[in-house]
């Protein structure tokens, strides 16, 4: 297979996209079931609150996503150019994240919030260029 | 055996209630924007401060990832994996108050400051385009700020939310 192709580099675009999109949101529902870190340190003190969040198995979970999610961009670097891999991933993960966080997260995505990552996306994409 | 009656048991002191923190727009404490600033800054400076030490380091083959570790005494290197662990936790703290569709742009900002510091630090040209692009993230985190951070649900909190909302 060659790994230049423009197919190619598309899958490992989206092999970085996926694997962030993933990690973002399995560690926000990891949070979101543990509950407010700063009143849980207020309640049981930095010792509990680090208990609190090495008892999450869904949280290291996302750890592994963000991880895969490094090596992934790191593979992609290393067969396609920074200047297409670095905005696409970066912009496209922003988009991603906002449509996997309406249905999978259940969060209010309104029109403000499309908006604001739509432009952080384009901005994303302008600035890393 | 009687029950006491409810008249006669021992006073409770009155306890004025707390003043609520002032809160902003998007219902967040002074301390809950800081912790978003902190999320900001730790990622554009520790990224800035690996990119100097791996330039200043020099390139690292794949087929020697013994020097990954060696870069690692790097004071530059240290410097931005302390950073970006100090960035981790406060991103975390973040996640567990507020949606992840309203922390990622209110912290995108932090790509802005990365290209400030390379112009002003590292002395890097900023291209027309980069500038536009500065300018779309900075209209993004200031249409997102305004809204609010979280989703209202009907379920109750997590137990270790409920827990130090009594304590704390």
């Amino acid at each position: 297979m060659n790994l230049h192709s423009d197919s190619a580099v598309a899958a490992m675009i989206g092999a970085v996209v996926l694997s962030a999109t993933a990690g973002d949101i399995v560690i926000s529902s990891a949070l979101k079931k543990i509950g407010d870190l700063g009143q849980i340190r207020r309640a049981r003190g930095w010792g509990g609150t680090l208990c609190a969040i090495a008892g999450s198995g869904r949280l290291f979970c996302g750890v592994g996503f963000m991880a895969a999610s490094f090596f992934a961009l790191l593979f992609a670097l290393s067969h396609a150019e920074v200047s297409l891999v670095a905005p696409a991933a970066g912009s496209l993960t922003f988009v991603a994240n906002a449509i996997a966080a309406k249905w999978i997260l259940r969060e209010n995505v309104d029109g403000r919030r499309w908006l604001a990552a739509l432009l952080v996306c384009c901005g994303v994409a302008l600035l890393r260029a | 055996m009687t029950s006491e009656p409810i008249l006669n048991s021992t006073p409770i002191p009155y306890r004025a209630p707390r003043p609520e923190p002032a809160r902003g727009a998007a219902g967040l404490s002074a301390g809950k924007y800081a912790i978003l600033g902190v999320v900001t800054l730790t990622g554009a400076f520790g990224d800035t401060l690996l990119s100097i030490g791996m330039k200043r380091f020099g390139p690292v083959p794949l087929a020697r990832p013994e020097l990954m570790i060696r870069a690692l005494y790097s004071p530059w290197v240290a410097g931005g994996v302390l950073l970006l662990l100090a960035f981790f936790a406060s991103y975390l703290s973040a996640l567990s108050w507020a949606d992840l569709t309203y922390v990622l742009p209110a912290t995108s900002f932090g790509y802005a400051v990365i290209a400030l510091l390379s112009k002003l630090w590292l002395h890097e040209r900023i291209s027309p385009g980069r500038w536009m692009g500065i300018a779309l993230i900075v209209a993004g985190v200031g249409f997102v700020a305004r809204g609010p951070a979280l989703t209202a649900t009907s379920e109750p909190p997590p137990t270790g939310a409920l827990q130090g909302a009594e304590e704390g």
